[in-house]
C-alpha cells in the first residue's frame, strides 16, 4: 500500500504511451503525451510527501512544523512549464502537418515528402 | 493497403506490450528501492527549508526556484522562450496563404447574450488583478511568476470566450508583446546570472515573460484558426 502512489505514476505513463501507440489523430497523440508526462508530477510530489505535513509556505505557520519537500515541488513547477511549451510546439507542428499533408492520421504519414 | 496497415498496427501494439512489461518490471523494482511513501526522510527538503528561512523567504518553493536553483530556472525560462519563438516561426504565413483583416469577419461580436459580453468586460480587470496579485505575492504565499504569468496571459482571452475576437485583437497588439517577451527574457538572464535571490523582481520579470509568451502563442493559434486562408 505504501508504494501505491509511485506505482500509480508508472500506470499513468503506460496509459499515455498506449494512447500514443494506438492513436489515429495527431492532436490525440499530443494529449496522450501530456497524460504520460503528468505521471512525472505525481511521482515527484509522491517522493516529497510526508504524512501529517503541510505546504512549505511559512507565512502563517511556525518554523519547525513539518512541511512537504519544497525541492520536488519546485521541480514539478518546472515540469509543468516545460510540459506546456512542449504541447504548444507539438500542436503548432500538427497545424502545419495538417495544412501540408491534409491529414492528421499518423498512419497516413509514411514519408517525409510525397 | 488497409490490411497492411492493420498488420503494422498489431505489430506496433505487440512491441508496445513487450516494452510496457519491461518498463513495469524495472519501474516496480526501482520503486521498491525508494523511501516509503510519506516518510520523514527528506534531506534536500529540510536543507532547502532551512536556507529559505535563513534568507527570510516564507514561500520555500519560490526560494528554491529563484534563489537556490536560479540557474536551473534560467534554463527553464530559455526553454519557454525558445518554444514560444518556435511556435511563432512554425505558424508564420507560408506561400499560397494570406491573412484576412480581422474586421472582415464577424467572429465577434458573435451571437451571444449581451449579458455574457458585459460579464467578459467586467471579468477582464478582475482577472488581470488576480494575475498581478499572484505574481507580486509569490514570495509570501503560493504563487509566483510562472503561475501569475499564466493567469495574466490568459486573462485577455476572456474577451474571446465571451464572443468578441475584434476586442481581443485590439487590446493585444502582437508586436508589443513580442518586444515584452524579449526584454523580459533578457532581464531574467541578467537577474539570474548576477542577482540571483532577488525574488520579487525575478518573479515580476518571469510573470511578464510567461504572460507575453502565452499571449503570443495563443495569438498565433487564433490567426491560424480564424484568419489564415489558402489562396490556391
Amino acid at each position: 500500500m505504501a508504494w501505491a502512489a509511485y506505482l500509480t505514476a508508472g500506470w499513468i505513463v503506460l496509459a499515455g504511451f498506449y494512447g500514443i501507440v494506438t492513436s489515429r489523430n495527431l492532436v490525440h497523440v499530443v494529449v496522450c503525451l501530456s497524460v504520460a508526462q503528468s505521471a512525472t508530477y505525481l511521482l515527484l510530489l509522491s517522493v516529497g510527501y510526508r504524512w501529517g505535513a503541510t505546504a512549505p509556505v511559512f507565512s502563517d505557520i511556525r518554523p519547525g512544523r513539518p512541511v512537504v519537500d519544497p525541492v520536488v515541488q519546485a521541480m514539478t513547477l518546472t515540469d509543468v512549464v516545460v510540459g506546456a511549451t512542449v504541447t504548444a510546439l507539438l500542436l503548432a507542428l500538427t497545424v502545419q502537418v495538417s495544412k501540408r499533408r491534409g491529414t492528421v492520421d499518423p498512419d497516413a504519414l509514411r514519408t517525409l515528402e510525397e | 493497403m488497409s490490411k497492411g496497415v492493420n498488420g503494422v498496427r498489431r505489430l506496433r501494439l505487440c512491441l508496445m506490450a513487450a516494452g510496457a512489461l519491461g518498463f513495469a518490471a524495472v519501474f516496480t523494482l526501482a520503486v521498491l528501492g525508494l523511501q516509503p511513501f510519506g516518510g520523514d526522510v527528506h534531506p534536500y527538503g529540510d536543507r532547502a527549508v532551512r536556507a529559505s528561512l535563513l534568507r527570510g523567504t516564507p514561500n520555500t518553493v519560490s526560494s528554491v526556484n529563484f534563489d537556490q536553483r536560479a540557474l536551473d530556472t534560467l534554463g527553464e525560462e530559455l526553454i519557454l522562450v525558445a518554444s514560444a519563438l518556435a511556435v511563432v516561426v512554425l505558424l508564420r504565413m507560408v506561400r499560397r496563404e494570406e491573412e484576412d483583416e480581422p474586421g472582415r469577419h464577424r467572429y465577434g461580436p458573435a451571437d451571444v447574450f449581451e449579458a455574457l459580453r458585459v460579464t467578459g468586460y467586467a471579468l477582464l480587470p478582475v482577472t488581470v488583478l488576480v494575475g498581478v496579485y499572484v505574481v507580486a505575492h509569490g514570495q509570501l504565499s503560493p504563487g509566483g511568476g510562472f503561475q501569475g504569468g499564466v493567469v495574466l496571459g490568459t486573462a485577455v482571452h476572456v474577451l474571446y470566450l465571451t464572443g468578441d475576437y475584434r476586442a481581443l485583437d485590439r487590446i493585444r497588439p502582437v508586436p508589443l508583446f513580442e518586444g515584452g517577451e524579449a526584454v523580459a527574457a533578457a532581464a531574467f538572464v541578467v537577474l539570474a546570472l548576477a542577482f540571483a535571490g532577488l525574488i520579487i523582481p525575478m518573479n515580476a520579470v518571469v510573470g511578464v515573460e510567461v504572460g507575453c509568451a502565452f499571449i503570443l502563442v495563443l495569438a498565433k493559434f487564433f490567426e491560424q484558426a480564424l484568419l489564415v486562408r489558402e489562396t490556391g
